[in-house]
């Protein structure tokens, strides 16, 4: 400790992002409350990867652990985003939806139990392609089902992100955390590229793929609840601290009227530079509260 | 193929509600219409192409920011509106190309838009709403998951001209590294990437294939029978847990998601040890 004049902050920093899906998912719980379900022994993998030459993994890239986080029941489930991209596949993600359905029916019995999702993906799983849009469709559900009860909270640290569907699921959470290295997004850059060409998105523009998407953005326009250091411990505080929120009074998803307003008022003849968007996004909202 | 996004959406929507236009206030995109179904009074949604959209890459009958907030607004009316009464149904009539691909959208983040709309659909069922989905065109991707997905009962015409799909051929086939022809050929043989409908309800995933001679213009006996058949699926959802564990109990579901049940079965054992 006597040289921690000396150091700057983030060399002392235990890094987060680093971590694999199944360390990710350990560090939030109370010491010595938590177990792996379905794990990497139970060996279900995904049914079609192998039929299409491509090598499944045991636990299919998604890691659930039940424990205490806070003195609470919680349940965390994160996505291996070095697995196929994080990608959702009928097994990954019905281990997600049948833990949140777990969750509901515990909170139904009384024992308030919470949610937390690591989102490292970029949604479907394109080899199981229907399967896994049917299975972001039912976790979405599954979100709308527990939140009612407990909270939900979503978590992308990076460096995969959240796309795709699961943007939505992300969409639905009681709370979303992110670093700055995050990013959150239906549609990730190469796409639009690809779609609506290079003068709509220039997908190799890193600078402006980060000030749309990132972290930093989505938490000044109040679309992410908290922006964190990729820093172990304090991304583990605000997780236990948002769980012991419970739920907001109002889920952002609802909010409908809201950001109906907010759309209406943006001139889209327009591209908007992602700084002046944080002013037009703000100042419409200081209007709504003036009416 | 895009040209005809929309013309059956408007068809079948005209074809219940007997108009087709959107409510005072709404983007031209997204009709919303109440009309008379068997003993209920139900609402009715669609979204279509609008060519003057507010925004460029949402003109062609992909689902945008406007579609999503619009069709959350008029199913949360609904939901208000029947607060301390009977239920009605909310049928949405689905024939989307895609969720847009824009810069815009992404900035004004979009995924919080079709967020709003899924709530809305899914808090639709939770509060006891019949929500039932006809898709009688497109049902793609993120489009899909926005707007008729949170549904308790999924309908679609066995049509070629029908297709649900996490993503369209071309973009598919470049995503996964594979040709056109290679992903049709590998499409025929692993269910869930075939982009047929009679595959996809292999899957389990939906309720009925009702069968129309030409769905572009269907005559009135067509139209009563399919009238009939959201009277029937109404029926079955009222009676029936509002969550969409039906998805997985079907004959189909038993067999083609397998591991969907071994998933569940195994972590509920599980989570009570």
């Amino acid at each position: 400790m006597s040289n921690q004049a000396y150091s700057p902050n983030f060399i002392k920093r235990r890094s987060f992002i680093e971590l694999n899906a199944r360390e990710r998912a350990s560090v939030f719980f109370d010491a010595g409350t938590s177990r792996e379900l379905l794990g990497p022994f139970d060996r279900v993998e995904s049914p079609w990867l192998p039929m299409q030459g491509v090598t499944p993994q045991e636990d299919d890239g998604c890691v659930v652990i039940k424990g205490k986080i806070a003195g609470q029941a919680a349940v965390v489930v994160a996505l291996e985003g070095a697995f196929q991209g994080g990608s959702i596949g009928e097994v990954s993600g019905q281990k997600m939806t049948a833990a949140l359905d777990l969750a509901c029916a515990d909170n139904e019995k009384g024992i308030l139990t919470s949610a937390v999702i690591l989102l490292e993906t970029g949604g479907v799983r394109l080899q199981e392609a229907n399967l896994g849009l049917a299975a972001i469709a039912e976790l979405m559900a599954s979100i709308l089902a527990l939140r009612k009860h407990a909270p939900v909270i979503c978590l992308t640290a990076g460096t995969v992100g959240c796309f795709g569907g699961m943007s939505l699921a992300a969409g639905l959470a009681s709370y979303v955390v992110m670093t700055r290295e995050a990013r959150l997004g239906m549609n990730g850059p190469e796409v639009i590229e690809q779609e609506n060409g290079v003068e709509e998105f220039d997908s190799s523009d890193r600078a402006l793929i980060w000030a749309i998407h990132g972290g930093e953005q989505r938490y000044a326009t109040g679309l992410a609840d908290a922006l964190v250091d990729d820093d172990t411990p304090q991304v583990a505080e605000v997780i236990r601290r948002f769980v012991s929120k419970g739920v907001p009074p109002e889920h952002r998803s609802s909010q409908v009227a809201l950001y109906r307003n907010r759309i209406a008022k943006l001139d889209t003849s327009r591209q908007w530079d992602p700084k002046e968007f944080r002013a037009l996004w703000t100042t419409n909202a200081s209007n709504e509260e003036n009416r | 193929m895009s040209e005809y996004t929309g013309v059956r959406g408007t068809v079948w929507f005209r074809a219940f509600t007997g108009h087709a236009s959107p409510m005072i206030g709404d983007p031209n995109s997204v009709l919303t219409g109440d009309a008379p179904l068997g003993s209920d009074h139900a609402r009715f949604l669609c979204v279509v192409p609008d060519p003057h959209a507010r925004f460029p890459c949402a003109r062609h009958g992909e689902v945008g920011q406007e579609e999503g907030y619009t069709l959350a607004a008029r199913v949360r009316e609904v939901i208000e509106h029947d607060k301390n009464t009977i239920k009605r149904p909310i049928i949405a009539i689905v024939d989307v190309k895609s969720q847009a691909y824009g810069r815009r959208e992404e900035t004004a983040a979009i995924f919080l838009a079709a967020a709003a709309a899924a709530d809305a659909y899914g808090s639709a069922r939770l509060a006891g709403h019949p929500v039932i989905t006809l898709v009688v065109g497109h049902a793609l991707s993120g489009a899909f998951l926005t707007h008729g997905y949170q549904a308790n009962r999924i309908l679609a015409f066995d049509d070629d001209g029908v297709m649900i799909h996490a993503m369209h051929k071309e973009a598919a086939a470049r995503v996964t590294r594979r040709s056109v022809e290679e992903l049709e050929k590998l499409a025929k043989e692993i269910v869930p990437m075939s982009y047929d409908i009679r595959d996809y309800a292999k899957l389990g995933l939906l309720y009925k294939l009702l069968h129309v001679e030409n769905p572009e213009k269907p005559s009135p006996p067509e139209i009563r029978n399919v009238q009939d058949e959201l009277i029937a699926a109404i029926a079955d959802a009222r009676t029936s847990p509002v969550d969409l564990r039906n998805r997985l109990e079907s004959t189909a579901a038993r067999e083609l998601r397998k591991a969907s049940i071994l998933v569940r079965t195994k972590l509920e054992a599980q989570w009570l040890e």
